[in-house]
């Protein structure tokens, strides 16, 4: 996955130098040439996850946010690579949120399938089993990630993850952007920021936690566990 | 109602009177939804402590502490941010409302426009969901700090206001834009309520409180 998130980054240290004094919000806005993250192309349009999740959500939450976070991510990146320690650390809690949010919308996108493709339904094979041993079943997944997703105080993501060294798949949130790390490895991603369903569900958010098992793609999921 | 049973204060005026600063809908949703589910939520948890408390639960109270700070502070913040808003046109969004905060304002920051550009500063720094809030310290002065989630200010400094930082507040109208929400919150501060606040202490600006139990 990383390497289709982070290309390498030889850092255009030239060009910030030239703009030595520049603050935080102004770098923000330089687009670097090369050596930089980028916005992954959605694999499916807009509109394709509709009704569940409309075009209009799609378009901003990949077009505007997730692109901020790109260009919060090259810019927290650029500023690291400058050599400034001061800087550096002054910038690392940007590259965890902008980083973060670079990641988990990156894997968000892939785990979700219009409808009338690989969209919805339940698991099979292997991932299925796991599900079953570790929770219950599949309805029991489902209500114990729509719980965390409920209780998540702010902005924030719940995961299916699994754990590397026991093998166990669990339901954990993280606050705001930060990414799932340690000894999880994040099989399934759901966007609990308000930017995620505010224009279509308003307050209602659980309207949206329960539409979204609508347009999970579980052939991701699977590979994702497969590989974990 | 019993003492400890908090409920929706009225705003002070009607949901569309901040347009074209905050839509009527926004205020609708932020109002009769938002702030709703915070004091139904702080109820139910402030009735579970008391459940737990008699039965002398010290797990179970424990474990309703994030529940009321949560949900008690969501209370909080919005009652303080419905009344530092005021519509545009009134004199009391005017910065001339609020005289000696504004003195204090200039003395601090070097003017209104230096703290201006501060304090939104600070609120598109925020990540995730919070608020930003002006406050009066007895040994500091005047600070501006942010908060996150439904995190209140409740360490003894006096709130003079708070904008709103949570998605809710403004994107059904400004979107992923949300330095231009930053923008027009400024025609809508109440000042004559800041300039109250500043001269009154932590209990005061907390009155609103009392006021809607």
């Amino acid at each position: 996955m990383s390497a289709t998130l982070m290309r390498t980054v030889p850092a255009l240290r030239g060009a910030l130098r030239s703009g030595v004094a520049k603050p935080a919000a102004a770098l923000a806005s330089t687009s670097f040439v090369r050596g930089k993250a980028t916005l992954p192309d959605l694999p499916y349009d807009y509109g394709a996850l509709e009704p569940y999740i409309s075009g209009k959500i799609m378009e901003l939450h990949h077009k505007k946010h997730h692109q901020t976070y790109v260009t919060g991510l090259n810019s927290a990146l650029e500023t690291i690579a400058s050599g400034d320690p001061v800087a550096a650390a002054k910038a690392a809690p940007l590259l965890n949120f902008h980083g973060g949010g670079h990641i988990n919308h990156s894997l968000f996108w892939e785990n979700l399938a219009p409808a009338s493709r690989e969209g919805g339904g339940e698991p099979d094979g292997a991932l299925a089993k796991s599900i079953k041993e570790d929770f219950g079943g599949f309805d029991t997944l489902r209500k114990q990630v729509n719980t965390a997703l409920a209780g998540i105080q702010g902005s924030g993501w719940a995961w299916l993850v699994k754990d590397k060294n026991s093998g166990t798949l669990s339901v954990v949130t993280r606050p705001n952007q930060d990414p799932v790390s340690g000894p999880y490895v994040p099989l399934l991603g759901i966007d609990a920021w308000e930017h995620a369903y505010y224009l279509q569900y308003e307050n209602r958010k659980a309207e949206y936690f329960d539409a979204i098992w609508n347009v999970i793609n579980w052939k991701t999921v699977a590979s994702r566990f497969e590989k974990a | 109602m019993s003492a400890d049973t908090y409920s929706l204060p009225k705003l002070p005026y009607a949901y569309n009177a901040l347009e074209p600063s905050i839509s009527a809908q926004i205020m609708e949703l932020h109002h009769s939804k938002h702030h709703q589910t915070y004091v139904t939520n702080l109820n139910k948890a402030l009735q579970s402590l008391k459940a737990a408390s008699s039965a002398g639960d010290i797990a179970a109270e424990i474990a309703l502490q994030p529940a009321i700070k949560f949900n008690g502070g969501g209370h909080i913040n919005h009652s303080l941010f419905w009344q530092n808003l005021a519509p545009s046109s009134s004199a009391d969004a005017k910065p001339d409302a609020a005289p000696a905060l504004m003195a204090d304002i200039d003395k601090t920051w070097g003017s209104y426009d230096k703290f201006k550009s501060a304090f939104s500063t600070a609120l598109l720094g925020i990540q995730g969901s919070g608020w930003g809030w002006l406050v009066k310290e007895a040994q500091t002065g005047l600070r501006i700090v942010t908060t996150k989630d439904q995190d209140p200010v409740v360490g003894g400094e006096v709130p003079i206001f708070g904008v709103d930082m949570w998605e809710h507040a403004y994107y059904l109208q400004y979107l992923n834009g949300k330095a231009a929400y930053v923008d027009n919150i400024w025609n809508v501060i109440n000042w004559k309520v800041a300039e109250q606040r500043y001269h009154g202490g932590a209990k005061d600006a907390f009155s609103v409180l009392k006021a809607s139990m």
